[in-house]
């Protein structure tokens, strides 16, 4: 029966062309970390390329930036995970409440959208109405009789504007998830609980909050492995020199060390202790997923 | 209900409606400012009156932008990128997720094959050594380079095999005892049944290519090889942010610039709009399949 439709073959056939493509553009460049412990010799590549021990890792721990850098990736990326929870919930609970379905589809239709565009496209966008002389937010404070606020060249404001940015982007995406746990909320217990006397309010409180809770714990969990993912693509695009001080994350100190100034070693080195670091979080939250909620990846 | 007509219960409800109202207009509203300001003359823009509503109506900034080649052939790159990536994005999605979707019984080297993909989510060896490894294979400054290194989705991979896991084996195996082999249940009886899963994932990889930048800005050596994002990233974005602060001398050139740089916001946001009805159709679904599967 197993012979008849050609066993077990077919199935490492359909897997080759995947399997070769992820291993020439994920494993080869894993096997490239050596570069971390290499000086890079053009003419003699990635894997030819004399040792250098240890050397790349004391320059990085010797950069004058790198406590700051590590502290603004982790102080930016734990403010917009800490959002990435708060808004979505509380705003499935408040979509929760309204009861005109044409209502409540307009509002998701709209907040879901900006999920869907390029932070290239965003930047313009942010650029463009956080101007401090031209921009629309500016005037609209300037009128309520304020002073203007450099949202992306003041190092005060800078970090605060990328994480409420990027909620903005991302929270109508997130609430997705809570409306569909909403929905699996037996209505048996808001029967029984408006019987004992709770009104809307303890309703919420006791039988909607509890009944999101697992699901809350479980994207708790899962958003950890982004401890050290402050957003390359929005950082990269809204960043300047004048905000280094507060905005530079791992990724793009990578990015100018490597692809700027060509110091292949020492990019390396910096983007290995992140993968490490991440490697580390991420499986610690598979872990914890998985005891707390079952949840398995596949 | 209880206490439904009350006061109390009436305000709440109509704050409730009112925050949601100010929130979804506040992803609105940018939005809409740049459209009226790329429709507005850039006199209007510069001094200031246009907020809503465009003033001066105008397309002019739009037959600058349209009429720019670098555009054009740039918006070129990325329907081509679209065309070809999806595709093979969709054809390596199904051929690696449909075996991995088989028990053990049916596969035995079904476990190590999962690792070898989920290893790379878990764990990459960075930019330098990424950029390197495609260096080294030769399509750098070539189409391909926007194709073949992000050609496998590995977490689309991972929602799919959990789609095909969800298939009822008794239609597969009814197909198996007929005669069918792998290949034929896997297009005749596996794609079909996962159509709402497979629809959504291609508008996943479509809304992907479309809004990548970054490998188009580092692995093309010439701008006329840009995809349009990576493009725009050049126009839009990388200008030197001192003169956002408003130097005099430079005042009114950047002003009517504003107008064309919001033309373009607008015109690469617009494919993204076109399937968006599709893409809202589809894509609720494909999240809740991909957290909160069972």
């Amino acid at each position: 029966m197993k012979r008849k439709h050609g066993g077990e073959w077919p199935f490492h056939l359909m897997l080759i062309p995947g399997v070769v493509l992820v291993f020439v553009y994920s494993y080869v460049p894993m096997a490239g970390i050596v570069m971390a412990f290499k000086r890079l010799a053009p003419s003699k590549g990635m894997f030819g390329s004399p040792w250098v021990g240890w050397r790349n890792f004391e320059y990085m721990l010797h950069m004058p930036e790198i406590s700051g850098v590590l502290w603004n990736t982790v102080f930016i990326a734990v403010m917009k995970m800490a959002a990435g929870v708060v808004v979505p919930v509380t705003f499935a609970l408040m979509l929760n409440e309204a009861r005109s379905r044409l209502f409540k589809r307009s509002v998701q239709t709209i907040i879901y959208f900006p999920h869907f565009l390029s932070w290239i496209i965003l930047s313009g966008l942010l650029i463009d109405i956080l101007s401090p002389s031209t921009g629309i937010v500016n005037e609209l404070l300037r009128g309520l009789g304020m002073k203007e606020i450099y949202f992306l060249g003041d190092p005060g404001w800078f970090p605060y504007t990328m994480a409420l940015s990027d909620t903005w982007k991302e929270f109508g995406y997130g609430t997705i998830v809570y409306l569909a746990a909403l929905t699996g909320i037996n209505p048996a217990l808001y029967e029984a609980a408006a019987l004992d006397g709770a009104g809307r309010l303890r309703q919420t409180l006791y039988v909607t909050l509890p009944g999101l809770l697992p699901m809350i714990i479980l994207m708790s969990v899962l958003s950890l492995g982004n401890v050290l993912n402050a957003g390359f693509e929005q950082i990269f695009n809204l960043y300047s020199p004048q905000v280094y001080k507060t905005g530079d994350i791992i990724d793009t100190l990578v990015f100018r060390i490597g692809l700027e100034n060509a110091n292949y070693g020492v990019a390396t080195a910096v983007g290995l202790f992140k993968s490490v670091v991440s490697f580390g979080l991420i499986g610690a939250s598979y872990v914890l997923a998985y005891g707390w909620a079952n949840y398995r990846i596949f | 209900m209880y206490n439904d007509a009350s006061w109390e219960r009436r305000t709440f409800v109509a704050l409730n409606y009112f925050l949601l109202a100010l929130v979804a207009l506040a992803c609105l509203l940018p939005i809409v400012n740049v459209l009226a300001i790329s429709l507005s003359s850039s006199a209007a823009v510069g001094s200031g009156r246009v907020n809503l509503w465009p003033v001066g109506f105008n397309l002019k900034s739009y037959e600058f932008v349209l009429g720019k080649p670098e555009f054009g052939r740039a918006f070129a790159v990325s329907l081509l990128r679209v065309a070809v990536g999806v595709p093979l994005n969709m054809l390596l999605t199904i051929l690696v997720a449909y075996p991995l979707s088989k028990e053990r019984k049916d596969f035995r080297f079904r476990g190590p094959y999962a690792w070898y993909f989920v290893v790379t989510i878990l764990f990459s060896g960075g930019l330098i050594p990424w950029y390197m490894t495609i260096k080294m294979t030769g399509i750098v400054d070539t189409f391909w380079a926007l194709i073949l290194p992000g050609a496998v989705p590995v977490m689309n991979v991972i929602l799919l095999l959990n789609f095909f896991k969800s298939l009822p084996d008794e239609i597969e195996e009814a197909g198996l005892m007929d005669g069918a082999g792998r290949w034929q249940s896997l297009w005749r009886i596996a794609v079909p049944l996962s159509a709402p899963a497979i629809a959504t994932l291609t508008l996943f990889c479509i809304v992907n290519h479309w809004n990548s930048w970054f490998e188009g800005l580092i692995l093309m050596n010439r701008p006329e090889h840009y995809p349009l994002q990576s493009y725009l990233q050049t126009v839009i974005v990388n200008r030197d942010m001192s003169l956002l602060s408003a130097a005099d001398v430079a005042k009114w050139s950047l002003i009517s610039d504003r107008t064309s740089r919001a033309a373009q916001v607008i015109v690469a946001l617009l494919p993204v709009l076109l399937v968006y009805p599709f893409l809202q159709k589809y894509f609720a679904e494909g999240i809740v399949m991909g957290s909160v599967k069972g």
